[in-house]
This record gives structure tokens, sequence and C-alpha cells, in this order.
């Protein structure tokens, strides 16, 4: 289990190195994820302490994003005053998004499909 | 004192103690997340409520009620925040066990992938221009459809708001999460790996975790999206930033 967590750290590390080295405007974290899925790859298995630990992360992921909501306080003057452009921008964006994606999923498959199917 | 209890005088120095102590917030901020999910789970997970909505609600009162800043919550709080990075890292395991099912789809997955993921920065950075939003609130939408810690990295690289762009990011879960049923139903959209992969492009986490709900099928393409929509928008957001 701590050898897990390790590895995970060693990836965000070994990621935000190479961003920076690089430098390049780049979150190392997703770099890390990059690495990690490259080296599983490689593996050829992700071993069972890595499966439960980042299981177990990821199964309480909303709590992650708590204090960094809670910020929002600091915000408020921001969003009051652009509250319309923000709401729009969420819906709109969102509805959009969903459409676009799931006509093109469909749309691919269709021209793609094997005869059998 | 010499009481069993202490007097409102010990009660304050005390408090006044703990106050400043990361233990308290970091106590309060795990307690306040169990109370949202209790709550998430009383209404039965339905999207509306939304245990990060609930939690963050109740610690803002607390701040307010208490006088405390942010920055003396963040103090304790920062603990739990820097998680967020190895769970961006940890993502790998989920896309690592689906990667029969990523390469069995490889074309409509990308397709719809890169369609969908220009379509949410795009959409989203031009409808709040049009409506006049200033730099930094258009720089905090442009993730909003990428789980919150790739897109708070990403915010805080193009010069947004990483707090706003994390409650952005929430506020596009939930909605997501509540529209997409009656919207692929409309659609009349019986493919629940593409109705899967369509939330998870445009709702991150919490639109997979709606997506467990309805299929298996849904869920795992969701989670599938969510991994590869966050490594995309990185690199978008990147390209964009050498041009700009």
């Amino acid at each position: 289990m701590i050898q897990a967590l390790t590895l995970l750290f060693l990836c965000q590390l070994a990621g935000e190195f190479l961003v920076r080295s690089l430098g390049i405007v780049f979150p190392g974290p997703v770099v890390g994820m990059g690495l990690l899925f490259l080296g599983m790859l490689a593996a050829g298995r992700a071993g069972g302490p890595l499966e439960k630990v980042a299981d177990t992360i990821l199964g309480h992921l909303s709590l992650l994003f708590v204090p960094a909501s809670v910020g929002v306080v600091q915000q408020i003057g921001l969003i009051r005053e652009n509250w319309f452009a923000i709401a729009a921008a969420l819906v709109v964006s969102t509805l959009l998004t969903l459409v676009v994606t799931v006509l093109t999923f469909r749309a691919v498959a269709r021209l793609t499909a094997r005869p059998v199917l | 004192m010499s009481g069993a209890l202490p007097d409102t005088g010990d009660l304050y120095r005390i408090w006044v103690y703990l106050s400043t102590t990361p233990l308290l917030w970091l106590t309060v901020t795990l307690a306040a997340f169990s109370l949202g999910d209790l709550v998430s789970l009383r209404f039965r997970r339905n999207p509306i409520a939304n245990p990060v909505v609930i939690s963050a609600g109740l610690l803002i009162a607390l701040l307010g009620f208490t006088g405390t800043s942010y920055q003396t919550y963040f103090e304790g709080a920062q603990f739990v925040h820097f998680l967020l990075g190895p769970a961006t890292v940890a993502l790998a395991v989920p896309l690592w066990r689906n990667r029969a099912q990523v390469r069995a789809n490889l074309l409509p997955m990308c397709a719809a992938l890169v369609a969908g993921s220009v379509t949410a920065i795009g959409s989203a950075c031009a409808i709040a221009w049009v409506f006049g939003a200033p730099s930094e609130v258009i720089a905090s939408l442009a993730a909003k459809s990428v789980t919150a810690p790739i897109a708070m990295a990403l915010t805080d690289t193009i010069g947004g708001i990483p707090a706003l762009a994390a409650v952005l990011v929430v506020l596009t879960g939930v909605f997501g999460s509540i529209v997409v049923t009656p919207l692929m139903n409309a659609l009349r959209i019986r493919d629940y790996a593409a109705r899967g992969f369509a939330v998870g492009v445009a709702s991150h986490g919490i639109g997979t975790a709606r997506a467990f709900q309805v299929s298996q099928e849904a869920g795992t393409f969701a989670g599938i999206a969510l991994g590869l929509n966050g490594a995309l928008t990185s690199v978008l957001i990147l390209v964009l930033n050498l041009f700009l």
C-alpha cells in the first residue's frame, strides 16, 4: 500500500519535473497519469495494491473538491457581476457538448461498423 | 477553573487556539463532507443533492458565522486538497483497465472526444465572451468539463482563478448529470456506450457517477471519456497557450 502510494507520488513528481524542465505550461499530474499508464502497459499489469489505492482515492474523489469549492467565497463579487454570462456559458455549453459528443460517436460508429454488427 | 466543565471564558480561549490550528478545519471539512454524503444517500444519490455542493455550502456558512478567513480554513483543508494530484495520476488505473474497450471503439471515441472537447472549451469561452465576462472568468470556464484536479491546474496556467474553476467544474458536473438522461431519451439514443461517453466528456467524474447508476456499460465509457478528455483538454489548452 505504501509502495503503491509512493508510485503515485513518484509519477506526479516525474510529471512535474518533466513539465518544468521542458519549460511548458502543462499540469504535471496529467503527465504523471500518462507515465503511469505507459508503465502499466509496459508491465502488462497494474498490481493489486496499486489498483486498491487508486480505487480508494478515486472512490472519494468528491471529497477532494471541497476545499477548493469553499474558495468560491473569495470570488463572490466576480460571480455576482458575471452570473448571467457564467450561467449561460455553463448551461448552453454543457448541453451542446453532450449532443455533439453523442452524435459524433454514433455517426462514426455507424461508418466504421463491421458487417457482422 | 476548578469545576469539571470549562466556563465560557475558557471555551473562548480554547476556541481561539483551536480555530487557528490545521486540525480543526481539517476535521470540520471531513465532517461536513460526511454530512453532505449522508444527505446525498438519503436522496438516493439524486444528482441534485450533490455532496460537494452541500458540504461546501455548509462550510461557507460556518466560516461566515465564525468569522474565519479562507486562508485559515485552507491551512487545515490543504491536506485534503493536496490529494488532487495523486488522484489525477490514479486515473490511469481505470483507463488501463478499460484499454480493451478503448481499442475496440478507438475511431468513434477519438472522433467524439475531439468534437466534444473542442465544443466544451470553445462554446463556454465564446458564450461568456459574448456576454461580456472579463478574461479571468473566461479562462476559468475553459476547463469546466474536465475533472477538477486537472481543471484547476489548467486554469492556473492560463490566468484563470482555480477556485472559481473548481466551483464551475462541480456545477457543470451536477447540471450534466441532471440533464443527460432526459436529453438522450429525447434524442432517441439507445447506445449506452455513446451516452456514457458523452456524459464523461461533458461532465467528468460527477457525470460518470451518474452513468454508473444508469448502466455499467455507460459508466465504463464515461470513465474512459473522463480520463481522455482530461488529457486532450490539457493538450488543447497547451497549444492555445503557445499561440496566445
